[in-house]
């Protein structure tokens, strides 16, 4: 596990994620769902496409223009929630969300999502952080319909 | 004599306010400035001491407020020289101010294959009004090419323009490239073919001395909160004949002398038609203080220092390897980016050092395609900012590598 106390390895690991981002790139696939997190109050402007089989997801892809806060939250988002059953997903989602707006969460279960743990204090970058990860909850939903 | 460390003390907001724990540093005057201490006891003074409607009470307090709000339309008047102040029309901003022009007057006057010039340096609020009366009437909407710096220049106007054009819609300096345009010239040029000039101020009224009967424009557009006013007033200025030929696009109380059951208006003349509706008093009445203010430290004198201070902080941009500067030579907001550094990323970290610039398009969405970079930094100033200030923003310039740094403090 990281520590948390290290915040030379927690930016390591955003640009990391930023310089090489994971899963990125589109594909064109129609069973994929598909829906675009345009932030309108920033420049943050991505794609996102998750692909479930049954319960489970099986493909997390987005592409755009987005700032290192919005791609490498993205990043390891998608790392993160492959492979993953909804329900487990759902908790990890939970903990980032809890993290970011200063409740209490886990830090264990968001393995390197820990890295934007500092982003409340950075108000404005908070729509950077979440935009990814709305598009994926927003993308879990839909598959319920 | 201009002192800033004097003028600096009229301002609460560079007096205390922090930022991330450092004391306030806003180059951020391109989307709203801060306010003097008369202006806020300007509006006070009205809530406090003779707050009522304008125009609608046979009381002395109601000429108190009318004595107040048309005083305030007469120092807008003084301030761009217009010849009277019935052309001077309050209206909630430069937004508002242009699609009253657009939709008040273009809709009005503009038929199908009529043609409108605008530049893809235009704020959104000079482009999408024009947009749609052009969708409405059948008229269409043409770029006039800027030169290879981003420049408005009157050659160009005069290449772009044909038998087709009726309305020449600019702004006098741009918000994000800052370049003036020649608007003497091309009013000129204009009116010889009977050719409309509406000129969108928010940028240069705050900025330089304005004078409508010399420029001979046709429509003005500015904003009160860039020139130290409150938010929520603004200027629509037009020549007293356009005006009189112009349709309000809200109607309602206080614009019309009469009407009668068969739906028979008639309204007020110029600037009243345009006002329905109680007015933003403490608004108009805070313009006119921030306007005296301005004008007693004198546009001349404010405009040259904030020159020097842009010529100060260009030449030390330019000396930095990291900094990609767009527009060295204008005169207005300092257009830039941090190679390899998304703008909002360095927004942030001039943000944890107290300084505010603004990342993004800065609603001029179709300029990218003249930039050719989609998003960039701007940093403006206004008469309060020091050469202090900007050593401290170009510190943090040289910081650009560490951006996370902002993350992590
Ligand atoms: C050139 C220009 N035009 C119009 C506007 C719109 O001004 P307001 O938001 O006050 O209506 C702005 C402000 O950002 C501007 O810079």
């Amino acid at each position: 596990m990281h520590s948390l106390n290290d915040p030379q390895l927690l930016r390591e690991i955003i640009m990391d994620h930023y310089e090489h981002p994971r899963n990125r790139g589109l594909v064109d696939d129609d069973s994929y769902l598909k829906i675009n997190m345009n932030s309108q109050t920033c420049i943050d402007n991505l794609d996102i496409q998750v692909k479930f089989d049954g319960d489970k997801i099986e493909d997390v892809r987005y592409d755009g223009e987005a700032c290192a806060i919005c791609t490498s939250s993205t990043s390891i988002m998608s790392e993160l929630v492959k492979g993953k059953t909804k329900q487990e997903a759902q908790k990890i989602i939970d903990n980032y969300m809890n993290m970011i707006y200063e409740k209490d969460y886990d830090p264990e279960i968001l393995e390197e999502a820990i890295a934007f743990q500092n982003t409340y204090k950075q108000a404005n970058r908070i729509k950077c952080a979440t935009l990814g990860w709305s598009g994926l909850v927003a993308l879990m939903k839909e598959s319920e319909e | 004599m201009f002192d800033v460390n004097q003028i600096r003390k009229d301002f609460p907001m560079l007096n205390g306010k922090k930022m991330q724990g450092h004391p306030l540093i806003y180059l951020d005057n391109g989307a709203t400035t801060l306010k003097p201490q008369v202006v806020i006891e300007s509006v006070c003074d009205y809530l406090t001491n003779y707050s009522g409607n304008a125009h609608r009470g046979d009381y002395d307090l109601s000429h108190e407020v009318d004595e107040h709000y048309e005083k305030s339309r007469d120092i807008v008047r003084q301030f761009i020289n217009a010849k009277r102040k019935e052309e001077i029309v309050f209206t909630s901003g430069s937004t508002d101010s242009l699609n009253m022009i657009a939709y008040g007057y273009g809709l009005t006057h503009l038929k199908a294959n009529d043609e409108i010039l605008i530049t893809v340096a235009e704020h959104a609020s000079n482009t999408l009004p024009w947009f749609d009366v052009a969708r409405l009437t059948g008229a269409s909407v043409h770029y006039i090419d800027l030169d290879e710096t981003g420049r408005l220049t009157l050659e160009n106007v005069q290449k772009a323009v044909n038998e087709n054009t009726k309305i020449i819609a600019v702004a006098e300096v741009t918000n994000v490239l800052g370049y003036q345009a020649p608007m003497k010239d091309i009013c000129q040029f204009a009116h010889e073919r009977g050719i409309v000039v509406v000129v969108d101020g928010a940028q240069s009224v705050p900025h330089q001395v304005t004078d409508v009967q010399e420029t001979d424009i046709d429509f003005l557009a500015f904003s009160g909160h860039k020139m130290c006013g409150p938010t929520g007033i603004g200027v629509m200025y037009g020549k007293y004949d356009l005006l009189k030929d112009m349709k309000p696009t809200r109607l309602g109380g206080g614009s019309n002398s009469r009407y009668n059951s068969c739906g028979v208006v008639t309204l007020k003349d110029p600037p009243y038609r345009f006002e329905a509706g109680t007015p933003h008093i403490e608004g108009a009445i805070g313009l006119g203080a921030a306007m005296q203010y301005l004008m007693k430290i004198g546009m001349n004198h404010i405009h040259e220092y904030e020159q020097e201070l842009r010529q100060y902080c260009i030449q030390k941009m330019l000396q930095l390897d990291n900094v990609e500067v767009y527009n060295p030579h204008s005169m207005g907001a300092i257009a830039f980016n941090i190679k390899g550094v998304f703008s909002q990323d360095a927004a942030s970290l001039f943000n944890s050092y107290g300084i505010a610039i603004r990342a993004g398009q800065h609603c001029a969405k179709i300029l990218d395609e003249f930039l050719k970079v989609s998003t960039t930094l701007r940093a403006s100033f206004y008469f309060y900012n020091t050469k202090e200030e900007i050593d401290a923003f170009i510190e943090v310039c040289k910081k650009g590598d560490d951006f996370l740094d902002a993350f992590f403090k």
